[in-house]
């Protein structure tokens, strides 16, 4: 069977790509990794807390459960060009069989992951990312421990310094290496969500956390785990000026996002630089990628949060309800689903325009995505460079390392080793990696990527992964389409 | 409500829905595995199945990340 919509990815974009083509009536299959759907930012526990957004991701999840194969625990490792011109998407199930699904066309809605700064003791149990703080807690119910420091830079430290201050751990504080001005000037109230900064501020000040600008956490010390850190106060170019040891028992970093492309990049699509110097996806007015049949929403076309996600999935699920209709390659079945409206549509609000049952067909054309949905997307879009302006990452970081810091935790390399390459005339990160060995681990580049191409002195390039999950050979061996046990013609 | 895994044979309590990763870290084992040159203890870092720190073998199967692994009553988790 050929799915109309493969969607990987079970985030804000997946679930409102897949659900608002479903709901035009393609044949659409959702896969992700996890055990619910909800991606990094909407992860839940079976029993979950009340969070913004949280109620309306949920209903449109359970909507789609009705109207699409939903893929929980299901990794992606592949898409593949068929030679008829359709595309299959290679996944493992959790028995590790391969689950090829083919497919009309795809939505990329992979997400992103933390970005991290490698620092000495940073691979120390205790010290985790901050969305790894963030996962555990409102996946698992789990506090990532008791008297926990927060550091990085970037709006996402406060959610999860509040989150686990609220569930009982004794925040030390919150160490935002940019800025200067402190709460009170956050960018966020800048940018018009005053309530949600507002909110973050409250919630630090009730559990009496300190917001410091211009501070870092420069090491971790232990023996077998964490049990302090170094912080710093930076100047503009983060270089070091003073320093002070804080005990803790457990670190929660992160220096922004990168967006998940290997998937885009294994099948040839554009990729551009997004404001942070990140490579990410290349899209138009209608989130098709340069490679026909792939579209992509979300944070692998450039960070901006889950509502610029949300509505990049919807215009994304338009388009290819549009195209779909136009190849007339539209399920038969489903069309007695045409023209119904439905309580649990994409949208928050039925006084839209661009979404009562008539005006479903012209939304789906560009010239009307260029409507609404696409104003709404220019603003949430904004947004996001304007925060990627706000937290960048400065080079005085690399001064915190020693010659003996791992950068590369999987193949634990130390930056002593990076310098040696660098000396033998490795100039960019492949170099690098090749000579030094950074990045060829389990990981693949994905932790160290960032930081390598910063020791380079080159902008991280787009990663080339030919699997982007660990498969089994025996995976492998089906993609062949020889069967072994027939013997050779010849 | 509570069932519960083991770790080494030790035993470890999980709530239902928690990942293996997640019932280890809560019940104080931050760190379940030795890197291969430096002998490093290394447990959860990113959480979300990015950064492979958290491998261990769940029954006796090839290396998987405690992170993405849901803990099943009566798991069997071994560390290298």
């Amino acid at each position: 069977m050929t799915y109309d919509l493969v969607v990987i990815g079970g985030g804000p974009a997946g679930v409102a790509g897949a659900l608002t083509a479903a709901q035009a009536g393609l044949r659409v299959a959702l896969v992700d990794a996890s055990v619910r759907l909800g991606g990094q930012y909407f992860r839940h526990s079976a029993d979950p807390r009340p969070a913004p957004g949280l109620g309306r991701f949920l209903r449109q999840a359970r909507a789609l459960d009705r109207r699409a194969d939903v893929r929980l625990r299901h990794q992606v490792w592949n898409v593949t060009r068929e030679p008829g011109g359709g595309l299959t998407v290679h996944a493992t199930a959790p028995d590790r069989t391969a689950v090829p699904l083919a497919a009309r066309r795809v939505l990329i809605a992979t997400g992103a992951y933390d970005r991290p700064l490698p620092f000495p003791g940073w691979d120390l149990p205790g010290v985790l990312t901050a969305g790894g703080a963030q996962a555990l807690l409102k996946g698992d119910g789990v506090l990532a421990g008791r008297r926990i420091v927060v550091g990085g830079t970037g709006p996402f430290l406060l959610p999860v310094a509040s989150g686990l201050a609220g569930a009982g751990a004794r925040v030390l504080g919150v160490f935002e290496a940019n800025g200067g001005l402190g709460l009170a000037r956050h960018p966020l109230l800048a940018l018009g969500k005053a309530g949600e900064a507002a909110g973050y501020a409250a919630a630090l000040a009730r559990h009496r956390v300190p917001y410091r600008t211009r501070q870092a956490v420069v090491a971790a010390h232990g023996e077998r785990e964490v049990e302090a850190v170094t912080v710093a106060r930076l100047d503009k170019e983060w270089n070091v000026l003073a320093t002070r040891v804080v005990e803790c028992d457990t670190v929660a970093v992160g220096y922004g996002f990168v967006p998940q492309i290997e998937l885009g990049v294994q099948l040839g699509c554009r990729t551009r630089q997004d404001v942070d110097g990140s490579p990410v996806l290349a899209v138009d007015a209608g989130q098709r990628t340069s490679v026909p049949g792939v579209w992509a929403a979300g944070e692998p076309t450039g960070v901006g949060g889950w509502r610029l996600s949300e509505v990049e999935g919807r215009i994304a699920g338009l388009t290819i309800a549009a195209e779909s209709r136009a190849a007339g390659s539209r399920a038969p079945e489903s069309r007695a689903l045409e023209g119904r409206t439905d309580e649990s549509r994409t949208d928050e609000s039925r006084t839209d325009e661009s979404r009562d049952a008539e005006g479903r067909d012209r939304e789906g054309r560009d010239g009307e995505v260029a409507g609404v949905l696409a104003r709404r997307r220019e603003r949430w879009r904004a947004f996001g460079e304007a925060l990627q302006h706000a937290y960048p990452v400065r080079p005085g970081w690399q001064g915190w390392l020693r010659d003996d810091t791992l950068v590369c935790r999987c193949e634990e390399v130390p930056l002593a080793r990076v310098r040696e390459a660098r000396d033998l005339g490795a100039t960019d990160a492949r170099s690098i990696k090749l000579l030094a060995r950074p990045g060829m681990g389990w990981c693949q580049g994905r932790i160290c990527g960032y930081a390598v191409s910063c020791l380079a002195g080159e902008p991280p390039q787009p990663p080339r992964r030919p699997i982007a999950q660990p498969v089994t050979l025996g995976a492998l061996a089906e993609l062949t389409d020889d069967d072994p046990t027939t013997p050779p013609l010849t | 409500m509570t069932f519960h895994i083991t770790i080494d044979g030790r035993p470890v309590p999980v709530t239902p829905g928690q990942s293996i990763g997640a019932a280890l870290h809560a019940a104080g084992v931050r760190s379940w595995r030795s890197t291969r040159f430096g002998g490093r203890p290394r447990g959860l870092f990113c959480g979300i199945g990015v950064c492979f720190d958290c491998l261990v073998s769940v029954n006796g199967r090839t290396p998987e990340r405690a992170c993405l692994a849901e803990a099943a009553p009566g798991d069997e988790v071994t560390t290298a």
